[in-house]
């Protein structure tokens, strides 16, 4: 795993894209810096991060789409399915060098409420948990990014793909809103999405009886509970779409929170796709 | 050393590889041969663990593949058939990587970067960017990866495919000189190749393996026919009626030239050697014999006598298949080319 680890982190700082995410990360976080706690003199280093953090849904895509997907392109995954490591520990490896390159910017920011508390008042409990926060929201994100880079051989879908994901996740809070509020309108939209989760079971297992089955397993239990507690169907479809929102586990940190169950969030959203980008590449052993 | 039993892949509906079960001994060089398309590299993956069976099992010195997986690619060194080069490293550091990831002992792993640097030949662009080194040392950047961690087995997916005529002598040689030390499996679809360089042949065709043994036994196996040329000046009613005493001979075939001498051939069941009675043949009827020579069947006709006529239905459309994967073959290399351009600028 350390192997592994290291030439990830030598390659990602030997190519653009490594030393192109840290320093898009820092361009950003130096002008909000300057804009929020410089000129508009704010003591919170939250705000500037919660400003910030829609630049991850252009420098994770480009960090995270060459990783897996660019073995596959030159065949250099044939190295790693034939060296003695688990896929696990390569998937790893591969994520905490990630991880690295993240926490570098990450690091460099870490000193700016400091530098910021010698000139003012700055509150330094919340933009230290902000600070946490922002890391693990990035995890998260990474993870994602990683698997599905794993899905394809060409990075410029990856990140293309990566792109599209990651912006739905950033608009869903506010997509929320024009979701349909009622018992009905909540019932009717998990349906579909229990649906839309049908066809993409069958899309990945290509085995017609199994996503049929759970799909028709999932839709009866959708209809059982709503006969059940009706009620509490009411304005559940917004409600879930904003806990699906990555970003929107951040908001508590911008609030002065260090709210435990998001960093719980954040670490399952991480170790899911982790172990789904494994589960992707022992799958085209199989293939 | 390698142990394979009743192996069978496929894809969807396609059998890439049926039923194939074969043993391998230390200390030799086997050569896979098979046309385009034979369940070569598949059979190859699934030996080094990148690729599961449908069914059957491979065991490496007594581990399973599957069920001990890091014990068994430690036996192995693998290159595959398009060398899995990290092109932005150099060979020392790629060597590097590939010591720490095969979990080569600390301190063995200068000492096994240097020897296989050497064994391999590549001391002169150690330190230059894979990318910028030309095919037939890429090739030799990947067998070095593959001599990593001192594996008693070294398994090589069509090691010459793509390299001008003296690369291909100088990776023969130097497979012929690790299977001193090591049990190798080559795969290739030439067959002077294997014969130059293998103790053991396995053929396979269409999945199948269809013939296991060393380049003589083959070559003997088909044997069957021997046909001894002649150049004599002699009459052919005189040459019919003089070789009408040997059991032997099958079929005389005549042709008179215009020096006066003529072209005999004479095909015999290849039971016995019959030169001499030939040569006291002519003698008796005072003829001269000017040239004599013996053709046996070659490992060619053996190559196609197996892989190709085996089913006479079958033989068209299975010659039109090849000829479908050269091209194949032909476009994915051009391609590979392309790419290796677009990767130089």
């Amino acid at each position: 795993m350390k192997a592994i680890f290291s030439r990830e982190l030598d390659a990602h700082f030997s190519s653009l894209t490594g030393n192109l995410f840290c320093a898009f990360v820092l361009l950003f976080a130096g002008i909000y810096t300057m804009a929020i706690n410089l000129n508009g003199s704010y003591g919170n280093f939250e705000f500037v991060l919660s400003t910030m953090s829609f630049i991850f849904l252009i420098t994770i895509p480009i960090l995270t789409m060459r990783v897996i997907a660019e073995e596959r392109r030159q065949r250099t995954d044939q190295l790693l399915y034939s060296l003695p490591l688990s896929m696990g520990k390569i998937v790893l490896g591969k994520y905490f060098a990630l991880l690295t390159v993240l926490a570098v910017p990450v690091g460099i920011m870490a000193l700016y409420p400091l530098v910021l508390s010698m000139y003012g008042n700055m509150n330094l409990a919340t933009s230290y948990s902000a600070v946490i926060g922002f890391f693990l929201l990035g995890a998260a994100l990474i993870a994602i990014g990683m698997f599905i880079s794993s899905l394809t051989e060409n990075q410029g879908l990856a990140a293309g793909f990566c792109f599209v994901v990651l912006l739905v996740n950033y608009f869903l809070p506010s997509l929320a809103e024009y979701m349909p509020k009622t018992a009905t309108g909540s019932l009717v939209a998990l349906a579909a999405a229990v649906l839309v989760f049908g066809v993409i079971l069958f899309f990945f297992t290509k085995n017609v009886v199994l996503s049929a089955t759970v799909t028709v397993a999932l839709e009866a239990v959708l209809f059982v509970c709503y006969s059940a507690f009706g009620a509490s169907f009411e304005g559940l479809f917004p409600n879930i779409m904003k806990k699906l929102s990555v970003f929107d586990q951040f908001n508590p940190f911008v609030n002065g929170v260090f709210d435990v169950v998001s960093v719980v969030y954040f670490l399952t959203v991480s170790a899911v796709f982790v172990y789904l980008t494994v589960q992707s590449l022992e799958k085209r052993r199989w293939s | 050393m390698l142990e394979v039993k009743h192996l069978t892949k496929r894809y969807g509906g396609y059998t890439a590889v049926s039923d194939l079960s074969f043993s391998i001994e230390k200390g030799q060089i086997y050569g896979f041969l098979g046309p385009n398309g034979a369940g070569k590299s598949t059979t190859m993956n699934i030996i080094t663990g990148c690729l599961a069976a449908t069914e059957g099992d491979v065991a490496i010195d007594g581990h399973d593949i599957f069920e001990e997986a890091s014990e068994a690619k430690k036996l192995i060194g693998y290159l595959p058939e398009i060398p899995p080069l990290y092109l932005d490293m150099t060979p020392r550091a790629y060597l590097q990587f590939v010591a720490r990831a095969k979990g080569v002992e600390k301190d063995a792993i200068d000492g096994q970067i240097e020897n296989s640097i050497n064994v391999t030949q590549i001391q002169d662009v150690a330190d230059r960017q894979i990318k910028n080194l030309s095919k037939g040392y890429k090739q030799r950047v990947g067998i070095a990866q593959a001599l990593i961690g001192d594996p008693e087995l070294i398994i090589l997916d069509e090691p010459t495919v793509g390299l001008d005529p003296i690369q291909i002598i100088e990776i023969r040689d130097l497979i012929k000189s690790l299977g001193k030390t090591h049990t190798v499996i080559l795969s290739s679809h030439i067959l002077s190749e294997v014969r130059a360089i293998c103790d053991h042949i396995l053929i396979i065709s269409k999945g199948k393996m269809v013939a296991c043994d060393t380049p003589e036994n083959l070559e003997k196996l088909f044997a069957g026919e021997t046909v001894l040329n002649l150049v004599a000046e002699a009459e052919e009613a005189e040459v019919r009626s003089a070789l009408s005493g040997i059991g032997e001979i099958r079929e005389i075939k005549y042709e008179k030239e215009d020096d006066g001498c003529a072209g005999i051939s004479i095909e015999t069941d290849g039971s016995r050697d019959i030169r001499r009675d030939v040569f006291f043949a002519f003698c008796e009827i005072k003829r001269p014999i000017l040239s004599m020579s013996t053709t046996r069947a070659s490992l060619e006709d053996v190559f196609i006598e197996l892989t190709g006529n085996k089913d006479e239905v079958m033989e068209n459309s299975a010659a039109e298949l090849s000829e479908d994967d050269n091209a194949a073959k032909a476009g994915e290399e051009a391609k590979e080319d392309e790419s290796d351009i677009q990767q130089g600028t």
